[in-house]
């Protein structure tokens, strides 16, 4: 039972994450990336990490992916095909993507099976609240900050960039 | 019969706690649309559906013309008019996205029921919750589940490929993505309170409640009393994830038509709002269980004290109907609170919905949270 869920959850994982990358249609890319954080959700399940099954969803599939189908709404983009300009720009992109394909694979096939240690030297990392709060505020506190700072500068660069000189905007102004 | 039930596979247990969900939020939803008309007429000083009635019943003597004055058939009618009117289908639609889209709606709603707490019983001197999942991260689990019925709202508007629903289903994600802020944050204190410090840290719903059941004047009281800010933010929060008004801004049908479901009709559209009632009945229920103190029916006197003066500790069953009927008679009134609301408030434009989401309800959020946790670093130091 065990290994058809996971075999199923894992399956609706990688498929959907083809069709992230495979669909024309920007609505249903998104709605493939949401099947696919859902697929991730349930393998944590599976393995009794709760926290990070449900931080998952109530991060990325609740409110990322969101925001990516709000943009994609305003913008009202429909599977137009890029400007023509722009088609050798996507070159560079596409040979890098053809790369890490070919890495990944050649990865499997160097090294397919990790080696898998009996089942009770594994510590439950996922099952506890306090162990995540304390390995959060002591072994990973800077790149949690740091990547805090990032997202801080992008948004205040998007802010600094939309808001043109000497334009107001909103009610009363 | 408690043998008999752990006896069963898992998978007809999991089937068997599924289908108990439908079969209780389904009627619970539609007794809130037949409450809904029922308390608008009342406010509105009007008499309500009062002319439904069953062929045969009308012949009853006493009986019938009572039912048809309280209009109890109307549930029945409505229910069937979604089942057989005509499903129009616009032809401009997007098809799959617009039939998920109802769907999308259900699945979140009925699934947050699984993890939420809904009574309790004696088992030799410790109350034991009763829920069909019972996962120490319940909170965040309804949370997590819950926001992920945003899509049913962005998908209806988008595939529905016209103006109304567009802007209805514009208007949804960008609010419900401002309101989730305020909700998360204003429960924290709350589990700040409960988790002693030095001890392994619980999101659990049944926890908060055992807390609030303990002895003495500080151990009975309920954290609306000791945290009303939290429980303003949380239940002003609640109305916006809801989409009740006055913070009905995908539907707004007095400047959208009807937002996000204008094109839908029948069955579809009835989805819609079980989902929406459903939706609020859960989130009465957290706020029941974060604020009310669960099942326990007053403030300072715990349910096990209760079966203690009626001398209920043996019968786990008599008690367990008891405590759900005390933590259903709280989610009755929470939903009667959400009904005078829609029916006395107008609703909010739509740039006042966003400022007082991010500019007054999310710092005041974090300003409580703040006084909160180091309040009780000092108590508890």
């Amino acid at each position: 039972m065990g290994q058809f869920l996971f075999s199923v959850f894992a399956c609706l994982t990688v498929v959907c994450a083809a069709g992230v990358v495979v669909c024309k249609n920007v609505v249903n890319a998104a709605m493939c990336l949401l099947l696919s954080l859902l697929g991730v959700a349930a393998l944590f399940v599976r393995l009794d990490a709760f926290l990070l099954a449900f931080l998952l969803l109530l991060v990325y599939a609740g409110a990322v992916v969101a925001l990516f189908l709000f943009i994609i709404m305003l913008l009202d983009t429909r599977g137009q095909q890029a400007p023509q300009a722009r088609r050798g720009l996507t070159v560079a992109p596409r040979i890098a993507a053809a790369a890490l394909v070919v890495a990944g694979l050649a990865s499997l096939f160097v090294k397919g099976r990790l080696a898998t240690p009996a089942v009770g030297t594994v510590p439950a990392l996922g099952a506890s609240l306090k162990l995540h709060a304390y390995l959060l505020f002591t072994t990973y506190l800077l790149p949690v900050e740091i990547i805090s700072f990032l997202l801080l500068i992008a948004m205040l660069g998007v802010i600094v960039l939309s808001k043109r000189e000497g334009e107001h905007s909103g009610y009363g102004n | 019969m408690v043998d008999f039930w752990f006896s069963l596979p898992l998978v007809v247990q999991g089937l068997l706690k599924g289908l108990a969900v439908i079969l209780v939020v389904f009627p619970m939803s539609s007794l809130c649309t037949m409450a809904e008309r029922k308390v608008s007429a009342w406010i509105q000083g009007r008499p309500g559906p009062n002319r439904t009635i069953v062929p045969w019943a009308a012949y009853v003597p006493v009986i019938g013309p009572l039912l048809q004055r309280m209009g109890l058939f109307q549930l029945a009618a409505d229910g069937l008019k979604f089942l057989v009117k005509e499903e129009p289908v616009p032809g401009h639609v997007n098809k799959p996205y617009f039939t998920l889209a109802p769907l999308i709606a259900m699945i979140p709603a009925l699934t947050t029921v699984t993890v939420v707490p809904f009574g309790a019983y004696l088992s030799g001197g410790q109350v034991v919750p009763l829920v069909l999942a019972n996962v120490d991260v319940g909170l965040l689990a309804v949370f997590a589940v819950s926001s992920l019925g945003i899509y049913s709202l962005i998908l209806a508007g988008w595939a529905s490929n016209s103006k109304y629903p567009f802007l209805g289903g514009v208007r949804a994600s960008a609010q419900l993505i401002s309101y989730e802020l305020s909700l998360t944050l204003a429960v924290l204190p709350v589990f700040l309170w409960i988790n002693a410090p030095g001890t392994a840290g619980t999101l659990s719903l049944a926890k908060v409640v055992e807390f609030q059941s303990q002895p003495g004047f500080w151990g009975g009281t309920w954290f609306i009393f000791t945290m009303p800010l939290s429980a303003l933010i949380f239940i002003i929060a609640l109305f916006a994830e809801t989409n009740r008004q006055p913070f009905d801004m995908p539907e707004s049908e007095s400047d959208l038509v009807g937002g996000f479901h204008t094109e839908y009709g029948a069955f579809k559209w009835a989805l819609f709002f079980v989902a929406e009632y459903a939706n609020m009945i859960v989130g009465s229920g957290v706020f029941t269980l974060l604020f009310l103190g669960g099942w326990n029916p007053l403030p300072w006197i715990p349910l096990a004290t209760l079966a203690g003066w009626l001398h209920l500790g043996g019968h786990p069953l008599i008690l367990g109907l008891l405590s759900i009927g005390i933590f259903i008679g709280k989610i009755a009134f929470l939903i009667f609170f959400f009904m005078w609301v829609r029916w006395t408030v107008p609703r909010f434009r739509y740039d006042q919905v966003m400022k007082i989401g991010w500019q007054k309800l999310l710092p005041l959020a974090i300003a409580n949270l703040l006084v909160y946790a180091l309040g009780i670093a000092f108590l508890t130091k």
